[in-house]
């Protein structure tokens, strides 16, 4: 199904819901009347927003369950054009959906790369046709994304990219890091890094650490990510513009943000749900399989992902930088790969892990333990990337675009990559019992996604 | 006619030996008794016995080897399996057939249990998810080389009573050594008090307990490990030492900059007389081989009285027999 043929009617009632909108404090029991796309009204207790219903149009009963706003995914990887094996626009979007995001973000690596004009438009187009949500495409920052000439980011910035990456890689020339930050000043656009330093993290599979000392293979050191980190914002002080900062996952780069937040530069920064819930240990296999020596589920290719699934006292500085406001998003990296890639030797295997299906379900884990806020977990899926993108979605505040997530927080569910919509199986949370997941999805007030009646 | 071998009840079978850290105190025990009788077969003008006869091992070396390969086939032969040697470069490897594919077309031509040894740490886990053939683990990457550790410790027994007890020292670059891994996962289960040895950009940053603080000024290298000690002068390390392991240095490390150059390696950290002689009097001089001579280890240290090194290859032929026996027969 693409946007084009999603059913549903002009007009829908949404009842019984509990209304979970941080960007208007809400928390409540309520419905959401939705019309031509756009949420017209909210009734609560006691309380209307907007303008009240009228009756008669069709409704769907949330039957209690929570309503939140389509979630927003800062960074994603569709692989088209060029490695369609491993997802396309069409099936990604269709795991964006299932996992209730319905604006994503597309880095530019693919091949070509989303250095020009042409290739964007490419995306864009592919979006609309074959495309179930909104898709914002990211452009590289140098041609080619091999880090050595500007790309013409003027030429990005008319064609609609919402930023410019050259994730995969990191921008390795401060030199050319500075002008990217420069130039991009002319666009207002952020230049999101994946901080990396290449010498040091070269030929590492995976964290350098307990585990990695253990399985004989070469580490990537959390140093490696926090010198790019530092360098970046040292230049970010001296040249202004904006940075964000991909995927952080160590604890030295969240201290190294919040300073530089606390001496007032322009940084923002994102965190994967997986550097939020997995430690190093998963490449030993699941927990369950865990004993005294190795099982033969060791080294699993599916735990391999750049940057690394770290250490626990690095998963408490991220929970920690989330709820001081040091990391404003959560965003994906979903990182679908074919099955060849991640079928062979440790050391071999493609990195990256197919997250948009499981996002919420891991991340409901942590509400579920304790560990984080509901209300600021719900944010920084949706207003908070909505206030770094600008635009005004990621809320459900009357007026807005009626995107949607209809989530049942108590549904129990085992993660089975067959039934994922992306190409992509590479999660290493395959088998595992999950808490907590969407059951519908709306987009311009049409449903995209809901779970099958019967399970 | 069956020739059976004593063996523990008490330990059950198991289908591959991919490592030693799943081996516990009392299979390691097994191992040795059995090897000790594999021994004996050796020791007899006909070394033959034809308790495997019929069965198919494979072996599928991805690296070069002399020793461990030749090892496992006489192993093999001695017990009368039928042997089949495949280097990866001279098979479809080469012509970019998968470890998984190979494995499984090895199983389909009727191999009954592979030895393997592969440069990328964790191949022989794939493999074993792979294929249900028993499985050796001849060397994978800097990961684990079991049954090296296993005829390390059966020598150390022929001229110790205990393991326990023992000040092992191993020397070199343990961070890219999978003896050293698989030495210190069985000597440490055996009760001995195993000291790495190296300049610190060999050793595993997580196991130099100065940057990781822990009990006693020994990292653990998991939750429940027994705790390991890292020591960078070697003159401080060989302290009392009973047994001394040079590691073989591989020239590329100085080219990977963890090294300035061999020559100052060989001054600070080659096993010689010189340094020995802190060392316990009848201290064992052992090394995986190959050995490079004036490099890790002096020349006459290597061929001295106190080097064992020659023994070691003998009883590796005792230990994989063992093993080869273990996975084949001792199902029953």
């Amino acid at each position: 199904m693409t946007l084009r043929q999603a059913q549903g009617p002009a007009a829908l009632l949404v009842r019984h819901a509990r209304i979970v909108d941080p960007a208007q404090g809400l928390d409540e029991v309520g419905d959401l009347w939705l019309e031509s796309g756009q949420v017209r009204g909210i009734v609560l207790a006691g309380r209307l927003l907007g303008m009240l219903p009228p009756a008669g149009i069709p409704t769907l009963d949330a039957g209690g369950l929570m309503v939140a706003p389509g979630f927003i995914d800062l960074h994603c990887h569709l692989r088209e054009p060029g490695f369609e094996e491993k997802e396309t626009i069409a099936t990604g979007t269709r795991a964006a959906a299932r996992g209730g995001f319905t604006t994503i973000c597309a880095m530019p690596n693919t091949r070509p790369a989303m250095d020009s004009a042409a290739t964007v438009e490419f995306v864009r187009e592919k979006a609309r046709m074959d495309g179930l949500v909104r898709v914002l495409p990211i452009g590289a920052v140098t041609k080619g994304q091999v880090g050595e000439e500007l790309a013409e980011m003027g030429e990005l910035a008319e064609a609609g990219v919402v930023g410019f990456s050259d994730d995969g890689r990191p921008v390795a020339s401060s030199r050319l890091m500075r002008h990217a930050l420069e130039y991009s000043r002319l666009f207002g656009l952020p230049v999101i890094d994946h901080c990396e330093d290449l010498s040091l993290a070269h030929g590492g599979a995976m964290n350098e650490g307990a585990v990695s000392a253990r399985l004989g293979l070469r580490g990537m050191p959390a140093a490696a990510e926090e010198i790019v980190v530092a360098r970046d914002l040292v230049l970010l002080a001296l040249t202004g513009g904006r940075l964000h900062i991909a995927h952080v996952s160590t604890r030295g780069s969240v201290e190294l943000v919040r300073r530089a937040k606390a001496q007032g530069l322009p940084v923002t920064a994102e965190v994967t749900p997986h550097h939020l819930t997995l430690t190093e240990d998963w490449v030993l296999g699941p927990p369950e399989g865990r004993g005294r020596g190795l099982s033969s589920v060791a080294y699993d290719t599916n735990a391999k992902v750049n940057p690394p699934l770290r250490t626990q006292a690095d998963i408490e500085a991220l929970l920690e930088g989330l709820r001081d406001g040091t990391i404003d998003a959560i965003a994906t990296d979903h990182a679908p790969h074919d099955l060849v890639s991640k079928q062979c030797e440790f050391g071999e295997a493609a990195f990256g892990i197919s997250g948009l299906e499981t996002a919420l379900g891991a991340l409901l884990g942590l509400v579920q333990a304790g560990r984080l806020d509901l209300s600021l977990l719900i944010a920084k899926l949706t207003a908070e990337p909505a206030r770094l993108l600008g635009k005004p979605w990621g809320t459900l505040q009357v007026g807005t675009a009626a995107d949607i997530v209809i989530i049942d927080p108590e549904a129990e569910w085992v993660v089975d990559p067959a039934q994922f919509a992306s190409l992509g199986k590479n999660t290493p949370l395959a088998g595992q019992r999950l808490r907590g997941r969407v059951v519908g999805t709306l987009y311009g007030g049409r449903v995209i996604y809901q779970v099958p009646k019967i399970e | 006619m069956s020739v059976s071998f004593g063996l523990s009840t008490k330990v059950s079978p198991r289908r591959h030996v991919l490592d030693l850290d799943d081996f516990g105190p009392e299979e390691l025990d097994n191992v040795l008794t059995l090897a000790d009788a594999m021994a004996e077969v050796l020791s007899r003008p006909i070394k033959r016995v034809p308790t495997l006869r019929g069965r198919t091992v494979v072996t599928l070396f991805y690296e070069p080897s002399t020793r461990t390969r030749v090892s496992f086939e006489l192993a093999a032969k001695a017990l009368s399996a039928d042997v089949v040697s495949l280097a990866a470069q001279t098979s479809s490897a080469a012509k970019g057939e998968s470890l998984a594919n190979t494995l499984r077309t090895l199983q389909a031509l009727g191999a009954d249990l592979l030895v393997m040894r592969h440069p990328q740490a964790g191949a022989p886990y794939l493999a074993a998810q792979e294929v249900d053939m028993g499985i050796i683990n001849a060397g994978d990457g800097a990961h684990a080389h079991p049954t090296q550790a296993l005829l390390d410790i059966y020598t150390i027994r022929q001229h110790r009573e205990q393991i326990g007890g023992l000040k092992v020292v191993i020397v070199g670059d343990i961070l890219h050594s999978r003896v050293a891994r698989s030495n210190l996962w069985g000597l440490s289960a055996l009760g001995a008090q195993v000291v790495l040895c190296g300049p610190p950009t060999m050793i595993p940053t997580a196991w130099n307990a100065a940057l990781n603080p822990s009990e006693g000024g020994c990292a653990r290298p998991w939750e429940g490990a027994p705790p390991v000690a890292v020591e960078f002068s070697l003159d401080r390390a060989l302290e009392g030492a009973d047994v001394v392991m040079p590691l073989r240095l591989q020239r590329e490390r100085q080219e990977g900059g963890l090294l300035p150059s061999l020559r100052e390696y060989a001054r600070l950290y080659q096993v010689n007389a010189q340094r020995l002689s802190r060392a316990k009097p009848d201290c064992l001089v052992m090394h995986p081989g190959p050995m490079n001579e004036g490099i890790e280890i002096s020349p006459e240290v290597a061929h001295g009285p106190h080097s064992v090194v020659e023994e070691q290859v003998r009883h590796g032929v005792a230990v994989r027999m063992a093993l080869l026996y273990l996975l084949l027969e001792g199902q029953s």
